[in-house]
């Protein structure tokens, strides 16, 4: 087995996790019928339920204890993105139907049958995406402050044109908290580890960069008409990000969807709220059964 | 040698308090600092001074191309490229150059730059930028991890269209076109000298060593800095196994000129601070979006003149350590003979752009600057390069019997006043 690995510096202390090493102990690694290898991060019991679940653009991050949530009564699969981690494969990607189309080959890779889908951020654009275009391939979807929409009047910020100590304010309901989970204790004062920060953070949000610059917004309003499936939209009350009027705009196109606003929660709020997250979407996908 | 002269055409009246009161001259500087009425006179006086450039002897008159940018006022440098080719004749036209990846299509650069070599009696050099983040992503929503694959279509089809005598299809990932037949076609053959202005991407190297342009190195930081990038750059020419001609390579430099060399700081000083502290001030986080850069790239350090620690340099520096650093080239004729020695063969160039107006410098000041260097400085660096002498790979080669526009000038204003005749007499 594999597993997702980046540098961290040796300054790094004990009690904050790197930013993007595996949160569980099993890690298959699987082909795409593409061809494209991928890191798919597994947990929870073996005949539970299936979600497979897709990361924000800060990839696994904190032991992802929304997913770890859900493990209890769901098998979780976690795909780690292409351009996220070792493997490449992210040059592939070019645009949003090859993004939705990876996220169902990896399913198909998988060999699962109408899983639940799960995307926070980043990872809700894909996943909503993947249920417009099929919609009887998939259960229930749980979107986490998804992006994918745009509201004049209310625009999301460029996080392109932002420098990395920027994020933790922005994404964060506490920032300081944040900061050290986002950087994963990286010594910004050594240039190798530096220059290893660098890399990561190109190849992330370059390739996100495909369906997010210069403004997250791949039509998916035309089709998001097609989502029956139950839905749940989860948003962080203080989401500075994709601020919480989105979720309401959402519902618009989804009016089945069930909404739920988490106090003390920002754009990261899988890792704030948890069990409030696990909780909102879990609902949705016993109703999907 | 060959001495190109350049105007980046800045803003000339950017406040004081600019670099406080705005986050950045680049993207977002508010379009209240911009006033038209203003604009009509600056746009000419920098025209006027190409053009007495060339009456000067350089041997190329420059232009390049930005976008909401407050130290360079051409989004459009073809439009300032057409009007040098009407009232001019001798100096190459060298347009540095069109961001291929922002024209749509992009066979729109291939026909202007075939008019502008009609227009000029083949006297254009082609500059094909890869463009800077700001112009293309920020400004021009390019997405930056497609930007370098963008520019590559665009370069295929625009070659193409150049070389190609029967209309074309072209199916290509961003630019799909039925019959590509460009129509004029420039007047040099094969096609006009093509220059790739680099800011410190390795890639760009191999680029121009695959098919045979100049690789113009720009960068304000100026040719001590600028060293490191360049033997990277000849290291690969040797690797490549390609001959060191220095006329393969282009390099930027500030250059100010005067009777001695405490008159050069005192005539200029305050221009080209001007420059290095607000023209330079570009907010950070639009300098290198992630994607933009390719690893090898952020690997190799090449790190942009844009990052936080140069803008921190720049933002605060002195005459003398623009002066001391290389980041200007400035002082007495003697004392600018003797530096351009030492940046031609440090860097084994064979072109240089002389960035002679600089910051909000006065017309006067430039025209005097420029003179002086023409009269008392390039003289004495025509013949650097003996062994290679002859070698005009990347030079123009125009039209002997080209219009000389000047004299159609005085015709028409001669017709003008005539009476009127009869048609057919």
């Amino acid at each position: 087995m594999t597993s997702t690995s980046v540098t961290t510096s040796t300054t790094s202390t004990a009690d904050v996790p790197p930013s993007t090493t595996t949160f569980g102990s099993d890690v298959a690694l699987i082909t795409t019928a593409r061809g494209i290898e991928c890191d798919v991060v597994v947990l929870g019991p073996q005949d539970a339920p299936a979600i497979v679940a897709f990361h924000g653009l800060a990839g696994h991050l904190a032991g992802e204890p929304t997913l770890v949530a859900l493990a209890a009564r769901f098998r979780v699969y976690a795909p780690v993105w292409p351009g996220f981690g070792s493997a490449s494969g992210e040059e592939l990607l070019e645009d949003m139907l090859d993004f939705a189309l990876h996220g169902a080959d990896v399913v198909s890779a998988l060999g699962l049958r109408r899983p639940h889908l799960y995307g926070h951020s980043f990872g809700g654009m894909i996943a909503a995406e993947m249920a417009s275009l099929a919609p009887d391939a998939y259960g229930g979807v749980g979107l986490v402050a998804p992006a994918g929409l745009w509201l004049d009047e209310h625009p999301i910020a460029d996080i392109y044109s932002m420098l990395p100590f920027d994020f933790p304010e922005l994404l964060c309901h506490d920032p300081a908290a944040g900061a050290a989970m986002l950087t994963g204790g990286v010594d910004f004062e050594d240039p190798e580890a530096m220059t290893a920060f660098l890399i990561a953070n190109s190849r992330r949000l370059g390739t996100a960069g495909k369906v997010l610059f210069p403004i997250p917004n791949r039509r998916l309003s035309k089709r998001l008409y097609r989502l029956r499936n139950p839905v749940a939209l989860v948003w962080g009350a203080a989401d500075r990000l994709i601020p919480p009027i989105y979720a309401s705009a959402w519902h618009q196109l989804i009016p089945h969807a069930e909404t739920t606003i988490i106090e003390a929660g920002a754009h990261l709020v899988p890792y704030e709220q948890p069990a409030a997250v696990a909780g909102a979407v879990a609902s949705i996908y016993d109703a999907a059964g | 040698m060959k001495f190109t002269w350049f105007n980046l055409m800045p803003w000339p009246d950017l406040p004081d308090d600019f670099r406080q009161s705005h986050r950045s001259v680049w993207v977002d500087i508010p379009s209240s600092l911009f006033d038209p009425v203003r604009a009509n006179a600056v746009y000419h006086e920098y025209m006027d001074q190409l053009e007495y450039a060339d009456e000067l002897g350089f041997d190329g008159i420059g232009v390049n191309e930005h976008h909401q940018n407050g130290y360079g006022i051409m989004p459009s440098p073809n439009l300032i490229a057409a009007g040098l080719a009407r009232r001019t004749s001798k100096a190459a036209i060298c347009v540095i150059g069109n961001s291929i990846a922002l024209y749509n299509p992009p066979i729109r650069v291939a026909e202007e730059f075939a008019m502008l070599d009609c227009i000029s009696g083949g006297r254009l050099v082609a500059g094909f930028p890869v463009g800077t983040p700001m112009d293309t992503n920020f400004c021009y929503g390019q997405i930056p991890a497609l930007t370098r694959d963008k520019y590559d279509e665009a370069h295929e089809l625009i070659r193409r269209a150049w070389s190609e005598d029967e209309p074309f299809a072209f199916d290509g990932k961003y630019n799909q076109l039925r019959y590509v037949n460009c129509w004029p076609k420039p007047i040099q053959q094969p096609h006009p000298p093509i220059y790739i202005p680099g800011g410190g991407s390795i890639e760009t190297w191999d680029f121009c060593l695959d098919h045979d342009y100049n690789y113009s190195y720009l960068s304000f930081g100026g040719y001590l800095a600028g060293k490191r990038l360049l033997d990277g750059y000849w290291d690969r020419v040797a690797a490549r196994d390609k001959d060191d001609s220095p006329y393969r390579a282009a390099f930027a430099q500030i250059i100010c000129v005067a009777d001695t060399d405490e008159e050069a700081e005192r005539l200029y000083s305050e221009h080209l601070l001007y420059f290095f502290n607000r023209c330079l001030h570009v907010y950070p986080g639009y300098s290198d979006p992630p994607g933009y850069r390719t690893i090898d790239t952020i690997k190799a350090g090449a790190l942009d003149q844009f990052r936080a620690a140069m803008q921190k340099l720049f933002s605060s520096t002195t005459w003398g350590q623009l002066v001391e650093a290389g980041h200007i080239i400035a002082g007495s004729p003697a004392t600018v003979v003797d530096r351009m020695k030492d940046l031609i063969t440090t860097l084994r160039v064979g072109h240089v752009f002389c960035l002679m107006h600089n910051g909000n410098m006065p017309d006067w000041k430039t025209r005097q600057s420029s003179r002086l260097f023409a009269e008392e400085v390039m003289p004495h660096l025509r013949d650097m390069w003996p062994e290679w002498e002859g070698d005009d790979r990347w030079w123009i080669h125009p039209h002997e019997g080209r219009v000389q526009p000047e004299s159609t000038i005085a015709d028409a204003r001669r017709h003008a006043a005539e009476p009127a005749t009869v048609a057919g007499d």
